[in-house]
Parts: structure tokens; sequence; C-alpha cells
């Protein structure tokens, strides 16, 4: 049974262990030179300190089914049910407790497009209109009133489709009118170029807050007697103008990063303004400006929340509304760890899908 | 019958242009008259201004005084005539200026499809055909970055010629190439001058100037100083100035 060794040949010898594998890997990325080697034991042994007390709060001690008079009793675990027993509360809040599923179906067709979207030989017409079923879809199940569903108040919307419905309209419409913001201020006439820096500068020298705040106070005044405009839709008009300044400029930043030959070429070819921008300009801007939109993207995303301030209950406001309950005060921990990660996962969704972008139309290589 | 004979003739008409940036006088009094399949090449030190007018005739940059006439078509800010002209007039310029993110095929297709309104299928195969040209139709399917140099360059020329044009101007083609690389794109640019082509060439590559060109234009300081077919132009430089610059770049 026995078998020789084969004996190796020269061009088969391999570089030192400590140079590749698991090694190489320590090796390369934690310690190597003494101060990163330094710095790799202090972390390794900060995380031995904090570590244990946090999985034994976590997981051993925790309670995830018990009701708040047990988990008063249980002591110093996390007491998860704080979530659990409240989770219908915290996604849909004062949403209809028996028409739940329809928050929940119009989240999940969300999802689904942005899931199936993610892939860019899927941009077809079809998918266009795919979009546009969703939409009207989506609204549909979150209104009612057509097809039998019974209608439901927007005042009542409320949760993760609310924050959603925020977000991803915001940011949908914010990009485009960012765009046209940015090519205005690079334009040659001068009332167009005006009107651009100074919405720009203003938008953004004032904070999301005080917006939103005027949008549902003071913005009413101004109104007809008797004309009233949906609240949610005037926050989400707050959102889309605050977030297009920013927007506006990281475009701008891709434009003047554009090497001047590329429009001298677009127009020497006797390419007109539009397909200029269309055709050469914006594919080439919008992908350096990549990594800065996203950025801008993920905040917005998470300023959603402060339309709290105009007391609409998003995805924040009903766990801290949960959180004020009698029964369940003193949970905030485990409430807050669960709400940041849904905020997380978002979040990562759009960094790890830019990234995605990036690597697929990079052509330099 | 004589002088509209000279003007149908004529394809580009330059009288007493000048064009200033801001105070300073870049072009002064320039007077210039190219005939149909003329070959051009102008030569001058850097500054003298030999680029801006070539840039004028597409109207990349803008004159202030005088006319220029193209194909029969004034330049002037009517918008609809730059773009009809731009049509006309291919441009190769000294830093290729593909466009990165589309295809060598697409870079090539993308004039006559959105311009000249040609279906895709006709503009493919005409692109393939002066890729073939260029000698370079292997590499249709792959971006400008991965190329080198002189095969973006061709791969310019090609795009250029794609659009079907009349004249075209050439803003010094070599000057941003490895030496071993300027061959390849002047035997392009000599193949385009056999085959009867109007070209206006901003270039220093005398024995390109010596072989193809009609006309060397020499220019200083904004003004065409000396104009002289090639043999006379080398061999007995009139200007103090034109004996001081081909001494400077002929050593």
């Amino acid at each position: 049974m026995e078998k020789t060794l084969p004996t190796q040949p020269a061009e088969l010898v391999k570089p030192p262990a400590t140079d590749i594998g698991i090694l190489g890997w320590l090796k390369a990325n934690l310690f190597n030179g003494w101060f990163n080697s330094l710095l790799t034991v202090i972390v390794i042994y900060l995380i031995y300190l904090a570590a244990p007390s946090f999985i034994q709060w976590a997981f051993l001690d925790s309670s995830w089914a018990a009701n708040s008079e047990q988990c008063k009793m249980a002591g110093a675990g996390a007491c998860w049910s704080v979530i659990t027993a409240n989770i219908r509360f915290i996604l849909f809040g004062f949403y209809p407790h028996d028409l739940q599923w329809r928050p929940l179906l119009a989240v999940v067709i969300l999802v689904l497009l942005l899931v199936y979207s993610r892939n860019r030989s899927h941009w077809r017409k079809s998918l266009f209109y795919g979009w546009l079923v969703g939409l009207f879809v989506m609204g549909l199940l979150l209104k009612g009133g057509l097809f039998g569903l019974e209608p439901v108040e927007s005042n009542n919307w409320g949760g993760l489709p609310l924050t959603l419905l925020l977000s991803v309209f915001g940011l949908t419409a914010a990009y485009p009118v960012g765009i046209l913001l940015a090519l205005g201020r690079q334009s040659k006439m001068a009332v167009i170029k005006s009107f651009c820096v100074v919405y720009i500068e203003l938008i953004r020298g004032v904070p999301l807050i005080s917006l939103l705040f005027m949008s549902s106070v003071v913005f009413p005044l101004f109104l007809p007697e008797g004309m009233v405009i949906n609240k949610i839709l005037r926050a989400q008009v707050a959102i889309i103008l605050f977030t297009a300044a920013y927007i506006a400029e990281v475009v701008r930043g891709g434009l003047q990063g554009l090497d001047r030959g590329q429009y001298e070429a677009a127009e020497a070819l006797g390419l007109n303004y539009f397909q200029t921008m269309r055709l050469i300009i914006l594919p080439q801007a919008l992908k350096i400006v990549i990594p800065p939109s996203v950025s801008i993207l993920i905040s917005a995303f998470k300023d959603t929340s402060l339309v709290v301030i105009i007391a609409l209950y998003d995805l924040l406001k009903t766990t801290q509304t949960t959180l004020t309950d009698p029964k369940w005060m003193g949970y905030s921990a485990e409430a807050y760890i669960f709400v940041a990660m849904i905020y997380f996962v978002c979040c990562f969704f759009m960094s790890n899908y830019s990234r995605k972008l990036e690597r697929e139309l990079d052509t330099s290589r | 019958m004589n002088t509209t004979q000279t003007d149908n003739n004529a394809i580009i008409t330059i009288d007493d242009m000048h064009k200033w940036y801001g105070d300073f006088h870049v072009l002064k009094n320039i007077n210039l008259t190219v005939t149909r399949g003329e070959r051009i090449v102008i030569c001058g030190p850097s500054g003298s201004g030999k680029s801006t007018l070539i840039r004028c005739i597409n109207r990349l940059e803008e004159h202030q005084r005088g006319s220029i006439i193209v194909d029969g078509i004034e330049l002037t800010n009517d918008l609809k005539n730059i773009e009809k002209i731009r049509a006309e007039v291919g441009m190769v310029f000294q830093h290729f200026n593909l466009f990165p993110h589309l295809t060598i095929l697409e870079n090539l297709t993308l004039g006559p499809i959105w311009v000249r309104k040609t279906p895709k299928k006709e503009a493919e195969a005409t692109a393939m055909y002066y890729l073939e040209k260029v000698r370079i139709a292997e590499q249709a399917k792959k971006y400008p970055g991965q190329l080198s140099g002189g095969q973006q360059q061709r791969v310019a020329i090609a795009r250029s010629l794609c659009m079907k044009p009349n004249v075209m101007l050439f803003d010094e083609p070599t000057s941003a190439l490895d030496p071993e690389m300027v061959k390849e794109v002047l035997d392009v640019m000599i193949s385009l001058a056999r085959d009867g082509m109007t070209m206006l060439v901003v270039s220093h590559e005398m024995g390109f100037a010596k072989s193809v060109a009609h006309r060397v234009l020499f220019m200083d300081g904004g003004e065409i100083l000396e104009e002289n077919e090639p043999h006379a132009f080398f061999t007995a430089p009139q200007h103090e100035r034109t004996k001081l610059f081909l001494s400077q770049i002929l050593e």
C-alpha cells in the first residue's frame, strides 16, 4: 500500500509558506511591521474584553419569546421579545392590523424589483414597464380603495414601508434633478446658471429638518383655503429638493473632472448639446462620481428618519413609540440594535451595489 | 468665368480673420484659400496660433473678425450651421480623444448614427471598412484604453472618416506618440492623401510635409509669415524667422 512520495522537480517548488495561504494573509494584512502588529494585538485584546459579555447578553442569557413580566424576572440577558412582541407595530405603524399583509406585500414587491434590477443585463424596456406596474400595485396596496381593497388613510402609513417609500422615491427622483442642476450650473445662459447656483447654495445652507418643517408648517399657509396636500408628499418633495442639491454638486465635480478633449471630440463629430451630454459626457462623469453619489444616497436614506419632526411614523419612530409603552420600557438597546440592523442591511446593499457597478463599468482593463 | 471656377473649387475660404483671447491677439489677418483635394501642412513654434487656426475652421474656437466659409457655409453663431459644418469636417486631435466608455466600433458608429441618422447595420459596415483601412479591424470590440497610442490615433482617424468628411483637420496628430508609433499613423495619413482627401495638418513631421503636402505654411505670432510648395519652402525659406525655425527642427 505504501507509495513513495514523488520527488518534486525544481519548477514545482512552492514559495515560502509564510508568504501564501493563511499565514501569508496574516502576515500581509495584520502583522506587516511592528506598528500594525501592535494595533492587531490591541484590537484582539479589546475584542477579548468586549465579545464574551456581549455574547452572554445577546445570546446565552437572552429571551426571545417571553412576555415583558418574564423578561423583567429573568434579569441580565437581552430581551429580544421586545421585537418579536411588537414586530408588527415596528414594521407597519398604525396601519390597520388585519390589513398589514398589504404593506408587507408592497415591500416584498419593491425588494424583488430592486434585487432584479441589480443586474445590468436586465435593464430593458420591459423592466421599465415592470417598475411602472410595480409602483402602481404598491401604491394600490398601500392606499386601497380599488378592486375591493379597503382604503387606508395615508396618515396611518408608517414603519418600514414609509421609510422605503420616502427613500426609494426620494433618491430616484433626486438624482435626475441633481443632474439637471449640475448641467444648469455649467450653462452659458446667465439666468439658468444663476438660478441653479442660488438654488444649490440656498438648499445646502439649511438643515433638512428646517426644510421638512417649512414644507409641513409654512408651506400650507400659502395654499388657498381648503386645499390640502398630503403630508407624506410634502415630506417627499422636501427630501427630493434637499438631496438634489447635494447630488448636483457631486455631479458637477464629475463634469469638471472630464478631459476637455471629450467635449471637443463630441462637438467635432457634429453632435449637438443634448447628444454630447447624454452619449459622451454624462456616462463618463456619472461613472466617476459613483462613490461620492452613493455616500450621499446612503446619508439621505438615513436622513429620512428626520421626518419624525413632522409627525410621520417612520421605522425609527415606530420603534421609539414601542419603547414608550410602560411594558417595554428599558429595552431600548435591543430595539435600536434591531432597527440599526435594518438600516445597515439597506445601506450595505447600496454600497455593495456601487462597488459592483464600478467594477462592471471599468473599461480601462 | 474664371473666378466662379476657383470659387467652386475652393472648399475653405478664410478672409481677413482675426481672433483674440481677451486682449491677446492670437490670430492676425489670416487669409487662406484651400481648394478641394489640396493638402496643407502648417508648422511654426508653439504658441504661434497654428492649432487655434484649424480649430477655428470647425468652430471649436470662435473668431471675432473676418469670415470663414467652409463648403459654401459661412461660420456664424447659428448652431445649425456649425453642426452641419462639423459633420463635414473631420478632426483628429493630438490626444486622440476617443470615448473611453465605448468600444472601438461604438466610437466609430456614434457620429453616423446620431448625426447622419444612418441605420446601425450600415454604420457598422462603414466602420468596419474604415477599421480595415487603418488596419485595426481585429480590435473592434475592445475599449480605447486597451490599445496603444498609435492604434488609438488610427482609430481616431477612422472615426472621423466614418462621417464621410470633405475636409480633414489634423491637430499635431503624432506629437503625443512614442517614436516607434509615429510611422504607423503617418502611413495611414499618407494613404488618405493618396485617396485625394483635402487635409490641413498641423505638424512638425517634415518628411510627411515633403512627401504629401502641396503647400507648407509657416506661422509665428499669430500670422502666416510664409507659404510655399514644400521643396522651395525647405530649400529656400524667405523669412529670417522661418530659417531659424527650420534650422532648429532639422538639426
